[in-house]
Order: C-alpha cells, then sequence, then structure tokens
C-alpha cells in the first residue's frame, strides 16, 4: 500500500515538473529593467558635440520644469524612426531637450542632423557609452524624464518614442 | 663605481617596471572578477565578462573608472543594482521574492539529513 502511494507521489511529481518545464517553454525569459525609476539624476561632465567644450549636466537643466533626455546616435535605424515624435516634443514650451549622442562619429551626427533636424536645445556626446551606463541606460535610443528642480529623473523610456509614449510624456510634464 | 651605479639603475628600473605592471595586473584581475559577477543585459545568458556587446564593453570600462576613483567592489554592485535592478549580478540577496530560491535547498538538506537519520536508527 504504501509504495503504491509513493509511486503515485512520483507520478505527480513527474506530471508537476513536466507541466511546469512545458508551460516556460513559450514564455519570453527577457529581462527589461523597470522604468519607473523616481532616482536622483547623477551629475555628469562631457564634450558638447558642436562647441567641443566641456559642459556640466546640472548646469544645462535650464529654467524650464522637465528635461527630455535622448540617448541617440547616427547608426541607430529606430532612432530614425522616433525622430519625428522628438521634433514634436520640441514645440512643447514645458521642455528643455538633451540629446546624448552615443558612440558616434562626429560626421556622422552632423550629418545625421543636418537631414533630419535637430530637435536638441543641446546635444552632448558619449564616446564610449560609459555615461549612459552612469545614467541607468543599456542601448539606443533610450529617453530619461527628468524633473529639472529636484534633478530627479521620473520615467525612462526603453526603445523608440511612438504616440503612446509621447502621450504618456504630456501627462507627466503637465 | 660607475658600474655599480648602472647596475643600481637598471635593478631600480626593473624594480619600477614590475611595480607598474603588477598593480595594472591588479587592476585588471579586479575588473574581470567584477565582471564575471554581473549579467548582461543584451547577451542575457552571458556574464559581462564573456559578452563583447557595446553595453558590456562600456560597463568594463565604467568598472575601471569606479576603481579608479577608489570604489569597493560591493559599492560597484551596490551602484548597478540600483541602475538596473537585483537582476544584473549572479548572486541574489535573500529577501521576499528570492527566499524559495534560499530555503528549497536547505530544506531538502534537512529533509534528507531526517530521512538518513532515520534509516540508521531503525536499522
Amino acid at each position: 500500500m504504501s509504495k503504491k502511494i509513493i509511486y503515485s507521489l512520483i507520478l505527480l511529481l513527474f506530471i508537476f515538473s513536466f507541466l511546469v518545464l512545458f508551460k516556460s517553454l513559450n514564455k519570453v525569459n527577457i529581462y527589461i529593467p523597470e522604468n519607473i525609476f523616481e532616482k536622483k539624476l547623477t551629475n555628469f561632465e562631457t564634450k558638447d558635440l558642436f562647441s567641443n567644450r566641456i559642459v556640466n549636466v546640472y548646469d544645462n537643466l535650464s529654467n524650464k520644469d522637465f528635461t527630455v533626455l535622448n540617448i541617440w546616435s547616427s547608426w541607430c535605424l529606430p532612432c530614425r524612426v522616433e525622430h519625428p515624435y522628438l521634433m514634436k516634443l520640441k514645440k512643447n514650451e514645458n521642455l528643455n531637450m538633451i540629446g546624448l549622442n552615443y558612440k558616434d562619429k562626429y560626421e556622422n551626427a552632423i550629418n545625421f542632423l543636418n537631414n533630419y533636424k535637430n530637435p536638441y536645445s543641446l546635444i552632448l556626446v558619449d564616446l564610449d557609452g560609459v555615461i549612459s551606463i552612469e545614467l541607468g541606460a543599456y542601448g539606443v535610443p533610450e529617453t530619461f524624464i527628468i524633473n529639472n528642480k529636484k534633478k530627479i529623473i521620473i520615467k525612462k523610456f526603453i526603445g523608440p518614442i511612438n504616440d503612446d509614449k509621447i502621450e504618456e510624456i504630456l501627462s507627466i510634464i503637465k | 663605481m660607475i658600474k655599480r651605479l648602472k647596475l643600481i639603475c637598471i635593478c631600480c628600473f626593473i624594480l619600477i617596471i614590475n611595480f607598474s605592471l603588477s598593480t595594472a595586473n591588479n587592476q585588471q584581475f579586479q575588473i574581470d572578477k567584477i565582471s564575471k559577477n554581473l549579467r548582461c543585459l543584451i547577451c542575457q545568458g552571458q556574464s559581462v565578462y564573456d559578452s563583447q556587446s557595446d553595453f558590456a564593453v562600456s560597463l568594463k570600462l565604467l568598472i575601471n573608472q569606479k576603481i579608479n576613483d577608489g570604489k569597493t567592489e560591493k559599492e560597484i554592485y551596490e551602484f548597478l543594482k540600483n541602475k538596473y535592478g537585483e537582476w544584473i549580478v549572479y548572486d541574489p540577496e535573500f529577501n521576499s521574492s528570492t527566499f524559495l530560491l534560499w530555503g528549497i535547498p536547505l530544506i531538502l538538506f534537512i529533509f534528507g539529513g531526517l530521512l538518513i537519520i532515520r534509516k540508521v536508527f531503525i536499522n
């Protein structure tokens, strides 16, 4: 009798394990860092793309309420997709637009801006990608919404900006 | 006299070179050690040490910078956990979401031990 119980327990365990593993086969198991931040913006110094002088990000958050810090690169295709949306955001008076040019060549970055127009009031250079990591990014494009007075990152958007994300940004900065 | 002076100079030169090489190796050892304990967010499943993605390359540079700034290994892990979450380190902390991960091996160990003791006593 007890042997029967043990065998049925083993069978149940086997079926349970099989079901768990079978269900996991279809599960997408890619980790994405959380996008609601409310974290302090790390201050950093880097070169301005146009003037080549060293600038401090805290000094350039401007007197507007919010800053959109967008990580972009000329070689990044999704950056081209999101570009018209950044041009839309530029029109908002409440926003200061800063670009962080990620691992790019100067000539290519300038060509990109000439071809697609410049939505940023300031473009900073991140040649080795270290500043992006200091910010908490892990690729391009990524967009951070910063509260200028508190110097806090309110939210970050991974991937290209689209209509839904624009709506979300506008609701944040209301 | 000049020969001796030359010999001393050569010895000093070798010592300085040796010292600078050993500190550089030490730092590289430290970077490797830390990056082996971090997961790459782009090539998930690989460590930052193994990965050659842009993210991993930049992260290794950042670790180097942090070590130069005098940050300890623990401080670097804390910094990255703050930026990317607990997931980035291979060594998960004991908390409400990981208690099963840490607890099950311990429970199985105790259960197995009890079974062995019971069997020994019955015999």
